[in-house]
């Protein structure tokens, strides 16, 4: 354990960018995530790097399809709202191959919504960030520790892939402050980008970055390539946490800040003679469906809870085939729900199970 | 073991401070903790409140619903987070603020006036510290002499009137009889 420092998940994330090589920020203020811009305006030029407030959340994601189409490492955050003005150049960014972070500190919607904690843009994030075929990388980070280790996976994967990548937390994960160390473990080396358009002095054929395709037939292979490589990305960067799932009959599903309040509940339903069990998704696309499959061979029953209304329900149901019930329980519009009530929610079922 | 702290009040109270400096001082104590702020308007006037959990285990939900300890440092948070104080737990409230006493017979009330104080002190804007001396008192969470070693070492030099004030008010607190 090296040298630990107190500070706000936005902070760790901010730190995290660049400790993993982030050179270039796009943003723009809104709440609950300022303070990533706010840090990196401190930080960054002092790693040589630019941190800029665009004039709107649509400038600053193309601005970030201009640094990732040079080959840079670059990163923009934003809100809800915000993120929803960014999706059409985050389209842009996937039809183009370029590798980005987007980060996203959900507040709760639909419109401006409110300012608190929310999971409500899982479909977003996960399903169509923008038009066409297309995924991103998304991660959810559940502590401090983890918006700073996933800023630096994030950052790797898209990099490998040549694709964006998503880091949905909310806004108690970037408010909260808890300890976090930077030791990054020594990293693989990086393919070299030899597709970026970064002036070569006629010294090789030009590269270009481009989004449109006049015949379908060359736009329908480049997708397919595109979808190769989502194969790659399922195959090899799928990942979750288990917490005490071989036992329980009842395994909740859960991420980010919700996965933490599960935990507290399961402890103590656990302490009630409750078997019950957490897997909690640390990439939600790639979901973690073969984790979910293999514990509905064990498991009675499968309870989703989020900070929405429901909206990973349908992703846990396809991957355990429906073979068992799936229930729900969260709060949305900003509400967090007590360790408390979800525990009363684990109770009731438990007491359905044993009739 | 784990302790819930709630600290509640108005914005501009030295809420999240306060929180901030037990966070801080259980981070170099080498235990788990989290921080959660409320946040955006609160942090402008209004209610403000601050959830810190210190465990010797990994923390799960970082919301304090049912604290071991309130400090309630105006009447709202008192009427509010008195009755979610779990049995046996510690109630601090600045009598000075707070004029209503607790019906509770199953928690250990404290009361005592930080606000007062720190205006007989000419320590104003200080109560905060003020409570957290009498904090360290009642509860042993953290020796007195490290936690005040950590909060000076947080102050930047060029603000070195700040660390007598602040040393004078945890004194004050920590040393207070109620």
């Amino acid at each position: 354990m090296g040298h630990k420092v107190l500070m706000k998940g936005n902070e760790a994330i901010a730190e995290a960018a660049i400790k993993n090589g982030c050179l270039h920020f796009f943003g723009y203020p809104i709440t609950p995530q300022t303070e990533i811009s706010e840090y990196l305006a401190k930080r960054m030029p002092q790693v040589g790097g630019l941190c800029l407030q665009a004039e709107s959340e649509v400038a600053a994601i193309n601005m970030v399809m201009g640094a990732a189409a040079s080959g840079s490492r670059v990163m923009t955050s934003s809100s809800s709202p915000g993120v929803s003005l960014k999706s059409e150049g985050i389209s842009y960014i996937v039809g183009c191959d370029l590798p980005c972070v987007i980060v996203n500190i959900q507040r709760g919607g639909p419109g401006l919504g409110g300012i608190q904690p929310s999971q409500a843009d899982y479909y977003q994030a996960t399903k169509a960030n923008g038009h066409g075929d297309l995924h991103l990388f998304v991660v959810a980070p559940a502590s401090v520790q983890e918006m700073a280790s996933l800023t630096g996976l994030a950052f790797d994967v898209a990099d490998k892939y040549r694709t964006p990548a998503m880091i949905l937390a909310d806004g108690a994960l970037g408010q909260m402050m808890e300890p976090v160390n930077f030791d990054i473990e020594e990293k693989t080396a990086l393919p070299e980008k030899t597709w970026a358009t970064n002036g070569h002095g006629g010294k090789r054929k030009k590269n270009i970055v481009n989004s449109l395709y006049m015949d379908p037939l060359d736009l329908e292979n480049s997708i397919k390539a595109r979808f190769a490589r989502y194969d790659e990305i399922k195959a090899n960067e799928t990942r979750w946490e288990e917490v005490m799932v071989e036992d329980a009959d009842i395994v909740m599903v859960a991420y980010g800040i919700t996965s933490r309040i599960c935990k507290t509940a399961i402890n103590a339903a656990r302490a009630k003679g409750i078997k019950v069990g957490l897997i909690r998704p640390i990439t939600l696309w790639p979901f973690p469906s073969a984790a979910l499959k293999k514990a509905a061979e064990t498991a009675k029953h499968f309870m989703v809870c989020e900070l929405n209304m429901g909206q990973m329900v349908d992703d846990v149901k396809v991957a355990i085939d429906c073979a068992r019930p799936v229930s729900f329980y969260g709060r949305t519009g900003g509400v967090m729900p007590s360790a408390e009530e979800v525990l009363a929610e684990i109770e009731k079922i438990a007491g359905g199970l044993t009739k | 073991m784990t302790t819930k702290i709630l600290l509640a009040g108005f914005g501009g109270q030295g809420i999240l401070f306060a929180g901030k400096q037990l966070a801080k001082t259980a981070m170099y104590s080498d235990l788990q903790v989290s921080w959660l702020p409320s946040y955006g308007p609160e942090m402008r006037g209004g209610a403000a409140n601050c959830s810190v959990i210190i465990s010797d285990e990994e923390i799960g939900s970082p919301i304090v619903t049912t604290p071991d300890v309130l400090i309630a440092l105006n009447l709202p948070s008192f009427d509010k987070f008195e009755p979610t104080i779990v049995p046996g737990g510690l109630l601090i409230a600045d009598s000075t603020l707070i004029a209503k006493e607790s019906t509770r017979n199953d928690i250990r009330i404290c009361r005592l006036p930080a606000t007062g104080l720190a205006a007989e002190n000419k320590l104003e804007g200080f109560a905060n510290v003020i409570v957290l001396g009498q904090l360290l008192k009642q509860t042993g969470l953290f020796d007195y002499a490290s936690f005040l070693d950590l909060m000076i070492k947080g102050i930047p030099a060029s603000k070195s009137a700040l660390i007598e004030k602040n040393k004078r008010a945890l004194e004050i607190g920590y040393t207070y009889e109620v």
